[in-house]
């Protein structure tokens, strides 16, 4: 079933309609926009919608993807690096591969479409009140949140990226993910055919976090969908993602909201921007802030009201990952930066907690019987 | 889990107590010259009934321990028939009761107890409304009886009329009659008590089962917020407070009323006024029965009621017209509690995985708030109504053994059996009758003078929480949500004993009974009169409040008590008000002081005293 869906998104994406927007804006994408800005920014459009704050940013489309490939004129080049691979032969997969980025990273952007990132550039530097905002640049692909469909490419992704020429640079690196070896040799086994994939590059403003983590709309370790948890720590998320740091622990009712459980754990770890390699470095937390809670109260309030939004959205548990904007003032600084359904529990069947008891009554006599262990 | 030998506990009698088991019933000790009940004493597990005796029982007051343990377990037992429980059985210890429920063992009989506790239980829920109408007549006719109960003086004569209209008994049978009538009215009133209380209690108990079954996270608070928001009489008597202060306002006397502190001076200063003496006929027309609270549980004659101190109810009202002055409104905000309760309500609902489950919730929920009136409402007509009526008829008996010197004070009364009382008064009318001194006036008061003794080293005493063996199953829906025996509640009551220095302590746990976090003053306050002194915007602290507190929580900003569980008086009225509190915290009065300043978390159960 899986496979069928992704044939026919696959052949949605590259039949290119050249009316579709070249660029797009996040908050004009939604769950439907998977063919024109693939997954990962259709996703985040999708919570835009739900009234979610997500870091603000634009896509450059599938359509503005095969005007590139047009306008850089290398189409048939590309077909004819292909040609007749062999999905097993691996060096000369790696050879076509390099080959074909190289000629895409070389090629410039046509002025139309430059004018247009750039321009959606801007006007994001003017929204976030920076000259040139740092930017996350990473691939969306049109099928890869579907079961098995790594065919699209590496998860490439480009941190604290800033500047136009930067950002261009960097778009073209992610394009050109489309023609890794391993998507190559994944395309010919499956059968896809080359030039009808296609791929989306999402540049968004990075949240510069003081704060971040993961949140359940579920207790992980009970399933109870009564509670929204969440885990923290200073710096960006991977501390907490990766399981390298105990972070902070709050339990918050779902239904109002209250913290009602919470656990401050010692934070010897967080992760920090290094603007001049462009990426986030570990770093030792201060030891007089190590057993500080990493999150205020408010902001714990305001995440737990966005996971119940986005669960209500979705219409399912999920798990998410959130941030909280050093830069940006309390009010406007809480940010979710993905949200995905929870598996584990949802995929498991629960059984019921009555005993088949229907009447109060039954219920009472039952449970009367069995009495409370004190052990 | 084990815990001390009950008999090694009473075995060291405190030096200079010798001889107190006199001053309780003979069935209450822990016996060494009886094998049978010894060993059945030694492998029972028995735990400090705290929350209903704070302090050591004055001889005189375990009548109502007397009661309860009666009307309790024949509920349970010889009325109800729980499957696998009997009743609850009782000792005593230096003052302090201990009990135990009594588990049936034999899976044969708790099977033959099944179909006649279906059929017996079965109809009180079923025809719970109509069942609880009759309770009601019941309970008034009783309430009645007692006020029109009269405890004669006996005269030096009796009246020609006894002659005249052939009565043909005599005063001093009349007030050995009357005393009987009194206590035995008083047990009545104790039977009514249980009637619907253990079942009651057994459906809230399987509706807080049931739902921390489906979200294992759920916070108590919000199990009986679902139960929230029902009409009860127990707050009627505060409203009358806020009815008075309207009215006050209204009658622009508001001025007067708030003038003075004490009753006496504010009467006086109404008396003949324009709009003064109509006000004063309705302070007059609140006063019965709403005055008939207690400013405690009730439980103690210690407890007087608002009708024995008016300066109580003044107090109240006097906040709640302050609070008129600045337009703050004072009714209690039901339509926003009924509200947030459905919205809960059906949060939760949503949130169950299946209809299996959520016609299961549906079913013990309506139970539950069916249950509710009745568990608040029972309090108001014993504990407050009768009770405070019961203790002041006492006090006319007293008043008879005063003035024949069996006693010195009023108040030396409650240092004598029920039974020892009715002896004296045969002593006193026998005497009276046959023109002699009472024998009691030279024995009495020097008992008295000892048990005042014996009781101050009672006080002293700190009761082990729990003595025997702890078993591994408690079925007894009392003792679950009453007593909240658990695991972690026995531990919780060893490290309360375990406490040396209380000035070490800066961080207490309790019930999170009620969500927020404030920070604050702390004011103690030990009994009602003592509201009088809270300060807009501090926290009370106190060992349980009940409804006489309630003009306390228009001020405070958070409360948190030693003794109570998320269903009591003061769980309750918070969430109403929307404020924290901690309850249950076992030892808060003890350990904090007046002014010092706090946090309390009402969602985490924490109290830290920042400084």
């Amino acid at each position: 079933m899986g496979s069928a869906l992704m044939v026919e998104e696959a052949r949605l994406a590259p039949g290119i309609d050249s009316r579709a927007p070249k660029v797009c804006f996040f908050e004009d994408c939604n769950k439907d926009s998977v063919p024109l800005v693939g997954g990962k920014c259709a996703s985040l459009g999708e919570l835009i919608n739900a009234g979610v704050r997500v870091p603000p940013g634009f896509a450059l489309t599938t359509a503005g993807y095969g005007q590139f490939m047009r306008d850089a004129g290398i189409q048939d080049e590309v077909n004819g690096l292909l040609q007749g691979l062999d999905h097993d032969d691996m060096d000369k997969l790696e050879a076509a591969s390099r080959a074909i980025r190289e000629m895409i990273e070389s090629r410039p952007i046509s002025i139309e479409l430059e004018d247009l990132i750039a321009e959606a550039y801007r006007k994001l530097s003017v929204r976030c009140y920076l000259p040139a905002v740092p930017v996350a640049v990473r691939s969306s692909a049109t099928a890869e949140d579907l079961p098995g469909a790594s065919f699209a490419g590496q998860q490439d992704t480009y941190l604290w990226i800033r500047g136009i020429d930067d950002v261009m640079h960097h778009v073209r690196k992610c394009i050109s993910s489309l023609y890794t070896a391993r998507a190559i040799a994944y395309r010919i086994r499956m059968g896809f055919p080359h030039e009808q994939v296609a791929i989306s590059v999402g540049v968004q403003k990075m949240a510069n976090a003081y704060t971040a983590g993961v949140m359940f709309t579920l207790h992980p370790s009970t399933g109870d969908r009564s509670v929204i948890v969440i885990d923290s720590n200073f710096g960006f998320g991977e501390s907490v993602v990766s399981g390298e740091v105990t972070p902070d622990n709050f339990v918050v009712n779902k239904v109002t909201l209250d913290i009602i459980d919470r656990t401050i754990s010692t934070k010897t770890v967080c992760y920090t921007a290094d603007l001049k390699l462009q990426r986030s470095v570990a770093m030792e937390v201060p030891v007089e802030r190590q057993n500080i809670q990493s999150i205020l109260d408010d902001e714990i309030t305001e995440l737990a009201w966005m996971a119940k939004k986005i669960e209500k959205h979705y219409g399912r548990p999920m798990d998410i990952e959130w941030a909280i904007d050093k830069n940006l003032p309390a009010g406007g600084n809480v940010f979710i930066l993905q949200a995905r359904p929870e598996t584990i529990w949802s995929n498991r069947q629960k059984a019921p907690a009555t005993t088949g008891a229907t009447s109060a009554m039954d219920y009472i006599v039952s449970n009367l019987l069995v009495g409370k262990r004190l052990a | 889990m084990k815990f001390p030998v009950p008999h090694d506990v009473k075995g060291k009698t405190i030096p200079g107590t010798e001889g107190w088991e006199r001053m309780y019933p003979y069935q209450y000790q822990f016996v060494s010259d009886d094998p049978q009940r010894n060993q059945y004493e030694k492998e029972t597990f028995w735990f400090y009934d705290g929350l209903h005796y704070p302090e050591p029982l004055y001889p005189f007051d375990t009548i109502w321990d007397e009661a309860w343990y009666l009307a309790l377990s024949q509920f349970n037992n010889r009325i109800f028939q729980v499957p696998p429980v009997r009743g609850v059985d009782h000792r005593i210890i230096n003052g302090y009761v201990y009990i135990s429920p009594v588990p049936v063992k034999d899976p044969e009989e708790i099977g033959r107890r099944v179909p006649n506790f279906m059929e017996r239980a079965g109809y009180y829920y079923k025809n719970w409304d109509e069942l609880e109408a009759k309770w009601k007549v019941k309970m008034e006719a009783t309430i009645a009886e007692l006020e029109a109960l009269q405890i004669p003086r006996l005269p030096e004569v009796e009246e020609l009329r006894v002659v005249t209209d052939g009565v043909g008994e005599s005063t001093g049978y009349h007030l050995i009659k009357n005393y009987d009538d009194l206590i035995n009215l008083g047990i009545k009133c104790w039977q009514y008590h249980f009637e619907f209380l253990n079942l009651g209690y057994a459906a809230y108990v399987f509706f807080m089962d049931f739902t921390q079954k489906l979200f294992p996270s759920i916070p108590l608070q919000r199990v009986t917020q679902m139960i929230s928001g029902i009409d009860v009489i127990m707050y009627k008597s505060d409203d009358e407070l806020k009815e008075l202060a309207k009215k006050a306002v209204a009658l622009e006397v508001d001025d007067i009323v708030t003038g003075h502190r004490d009753w006496a001076d504010v009467k006086a200063a109404l008396q003949g006024r324009r709009h003064g003496d109509e006000w004063l006929a309705a302070f007059e027309k609140a006063r019965y029965p709403w005055f008939n609270i207690s400013s405690g549980t009730g439980w103690f004659h210690t407890d007087r009621s608002w009708n024995d101190n008016l300066n109580i109810p003044l107090d109240g009202i006097q906040t709640y017209i302050s609070k008129l002055r600045t337009g703050v409104t004072i009714d209690r905000p039901m339509e926003a509690v009924r509200a947030e309760r459905d919205r809960v309500t059906a949060e939760y609902r949503d949130l169950i995985d299946n209809d299996e489950d959520r016609k299961q919730f549906d079913e013990l929920l309506g139970c539950a708030r069916t249950v509710f009136p009745y568990v608040e409402n029972h309090l108001f007509y014993v504990e407050h109504w009768f009770h405070s009526v019961f203790w002041n008829k006492m006090r006319e008996v007293a008043a008879v053994m005063q003035e024949h010197g069996l006693i010195a004070e009023i108040e030396d009364i409650w240092y004598l059996r029920r039974d020892e009382i009715k002896q004296a008064l045969w002593d006193i009318v026998t005497a009276w009758a046959t023109g002699v001194t009472p024998r009691g006036t030279a024995t009495w008061p020097a008992e008295i003078e000892w048990r005042k003794g014996v009781m101050q080293k009672f006080r002293e005493w700190a009761p082990p929480p729990a003595i025997g063996i702890a078993p591994e199953v408690i079925q007894e829906p009392f003792t679950i949500v009453l007593w909240g025996v658990t695991n972690s509640s026995l531990s919780a009551w060893a490290s309360v004993q375990d406490v040396a220095d209380p000035d070490s302590i800066t961080e207490m746990k309790g019930f999170p009974a009620s969500a927020g976090i404030v920070e604050g003053k702390a004011r103690v306050c030990r009994s009602a009169e003592d509201i009088r002194d809270l300060l807009e915007g501090e926290i009370l602290v106190a060992p349980t409040t009940s409804p006489s507190w309630a003009p306390a929580f228009a001020k405070i900003k958070a409360c948190i008590t030693d003794v109570g569980g998320v269903m009591s008086h003061a769980a309750i009225v918070c969430r109403e008000y929307g404020m924290p509190a901690v309850v249950g915290t076992g030892h808060s009065t003890r350990v904090i002081k007046t002014g010092m300043t706090l946090r309390v978390d009402g969602s985490s159960g924490i109290v830290t005293i920042v400084q």
